[in-house]
């Protein structure tokens, strides 16, 4: 009896201590969110207490100077069209690897392994120049070569892991029934790889989504800014301007807060998932 | 069986051909050429680049002061910031994997910064060190609050430490997590009947069993701290006195500011190499601590 009671006591003090710390991670968020809505002399006076008066004036301002719809309507295309095309090419490559075990296969195994360990700034110089021969430059399809080929290592590593454990007989039955290799990817393995679908995307959309480097080096134009390129633009022009500047951050991460919120279970799953297979 | 052989070439060419076509040109060629630069002139502009030999190299090692800053910078950051967010990230699993009634909603809260990018939350600190922190500061009398924090060389070293460990300890958070929900229930309790204390069994049970998990969590923590560039560029540009200037970059200004790409590639090299070495080293000796439940 004492024991439980014990117990209980404990797990509320480490309750209400971690509540505390929770607390304290979102006290940044706090300061973003209401300081957003303040007039900006309001702000300079009080940037901790609650606003005087909700100025939404803050918002269609910074609005207007990001060009949040165009920003927003750039990120989403990079991040989806990136998204497809490198779990499509990363499943197939992966699937393929694992079944047909050649020496090449091995060998470009071990090569997309040790590109993971590549930092992306130990070859983005040469890689402007790559990228300009190649005219790349300045255009969202150009970006979104680069990102196939960033991203390919690892996802391609993660579907490998995966493919493993799909149970070749399930092939066989469907080469059985008439399939042939393309019709058995497509319509049997592709199906049962879903999860690791889920978890390679969450995980790439993550990192397109909030990259800042790569996009910075590729589009000069300002029509095709993304989220964080036009962040960045933005207070390169109007520093101290927090009555402007922050409603503009709390545009820039409500996406993928939203994106956060409604995909957590999967989000957490992937992380899981990729870290163990890591 | 010649027909054969010819399909299974059109399958290995359409099934692994695109993802070899994307990993050639955007990873392997500009590796290979950074190799070459590494060893000329280039200076990103002109057509004419001119064999310098080891000439890069030397200027770097033996007259850089800046890239040696940036090096301390960057190392010294990656030492702490990967002890305390393994540390924190640890702890808010082992709590969360109590029976706490909040424990769903906690991990929500704790995971959440790690969603926004680097860019952005150096900005949204950028606000809290010189507005916020000051209002909490004159409203409590704290001196720690009322600090200079992006001012002086030695408060924006932990500005950063705190804004990387406030953003990636739920990330690791969440990778404790799911080790620790794997230690088997039935050795803790072999162990509490047999009347190990709750430190005991931490350090003599639960940490051993989780050594897989810390090195994933050590190889993420260390590449994403040696990486760093976008927290700092956005919450101190490098400042004050490039002091939290990371290796990243100096890399970067190196080619893009002062346009001597042929340097610029040679601290890539170098960039590469020793996080290569570091995070191998690490994997190797996280790995040897592993045991098996």
């Amino acid at each position: 009896m004492d024991v439980t009671k014990n117990y209980r006591a404990g797990t509320i003090i480490t309750e209400v201590i971690m509540l505390l710390v929770g607390l304290l991670f979102l006290v940044p968020f706090y300061f973003l969110f209401v300081n957003s809505v303040k007039s900006f002399g309001d702000l300079l006076t009080s940037a901790a207490s609650l606003p005087k008066s909700i100025e939404w004036g803050n918002y269609a301002r910074a609005f207007e100077i990001t060009r949040f719809p165009e920003a927003f309507l750039n990120s989403a295309v990079i991040t989806i069209a990136s998204n497809v095309l490198l779990v499509l090419i990363s499943a197939m490559a992966a699937y393929k690897m694992v079944r047909r075990d050649s020496k090449f296969n091995r060998v470009l195994f071990v090569l997309f392994v040790a590109a993971m360990v590549v930092p992306f700034q130990s070859i983005m110089i040469p890689l402007v120049k790559v990228t300009s021969t190649l005219g790349l430059m300045n255009s969202i399809p150009g970006l979104i070569v680069c990102y196939l080929g960033f991203g390919v290592p690892m996802s391609v590593f993660l579907f490998h892991g995966f493919v493993k454990s799909i149970p070749l007989e399930i092939e066989e039955a469907a080469t059985v029934d008439g399939s042939n290799a393309y019709g058995v990817f497509f319509r049997v393995v592709l199906p049962l790889m879903k999860p690791m679908l889920v978890t390679v995307f969450i995980l790439n959309t993550l990192w397109i989504w909030n990259d800042y480097l790569l996009p910075s080096l590729m589009l000069q134009s300002q029509d095709l800014r993304t989220i964080p390129i036009a962040t960045f633009a933005f207070f390169g022009q109007y520093t101290k301007q927090w009555d402007l500047a922050l409603p503009a951050l709390v545009m820039g991460i409500l996406p993928v807060i939203v994106f956060f919120l409604s995909m957590q279970k999967y989000i957490i799953e992937g992380i899981t998932a990729g870290a163990v297979k890591g | 069986m010649n027909r054969k052989k010819t399909s299974q070439m059109a399958q290995q060419i359409v099934f692994v051909g695109p993802a070899i076509l994307f990993f050639i040109l955007i990873i392997v060629v500009p590796f290979l050429l950074g190799l070459y630069y590494s060893f000329t002139n280039w200076n990103g502009v002109s057509g004419e680049v001119s064999w310098v030999g080891f000439d890069n190299y030397k200027q770097i090692f033996m007259h850089d002061s800046t890239f040696r800053d940036s090096f301390w910078f960057t190392a010294k950051f990656t030492v702490l910031g990967v002890v305390l967010t393994n540390v924190l990230g640890f702890f808010l699993a082992y709590f969360l994997t109590k029976p706490l009634k909040t424990r769903n909603f906690l991990r929500t809260i704790f995971f959440m910064p790690n969603v926004i990018g680097g860019l952005l939350l150096g900005f949204i600190w950028q606000f809290i060190f010189v507005k916020g922190f000051s209002a909490i500061g004159s409203a409590t009398g704290l001196s720690f609050f009322n600090l200079p924090w992006l001012g002086t060389e030695n408060t924006a070293f932990w500005a950063i430490i705190i804004v990387f460990v406030w953003q990636t300890a739920g990330y690791l958070m969440v990778i404790y997590i799911s080790s620790l929900n794997n230690v088997p229930k039935d050795i803790l309790e072999a162990a509490e009947i047999d009347g190990a204390s709750r430190l005991q069994v931490l350090r003599t049970i639960i940490i051993p069993l989780i050594m897989p998990a810390a090195t994933v969590c050590l190889f993420l923590a260390i590449s994403w701290s040696f990486k760093m560039f976008d927290l700092n560029l956005s919450l101190t540009k490098g400042g004050p006195f490039g002091s939290t200037e990371s290796v990243a970059m100096n890399i970067y200004n190196e080619a893009f500011s002062k346009n001597r790409y042929g340097l610029g590639t040679a601290k890539a090299i170098i960039f590469f190499v020793i996080v290569a070495v570091i995070t191998s080293l690490q994997v190797k000796f996280t790995k040897s601590k592993e045991v098996e439940a």
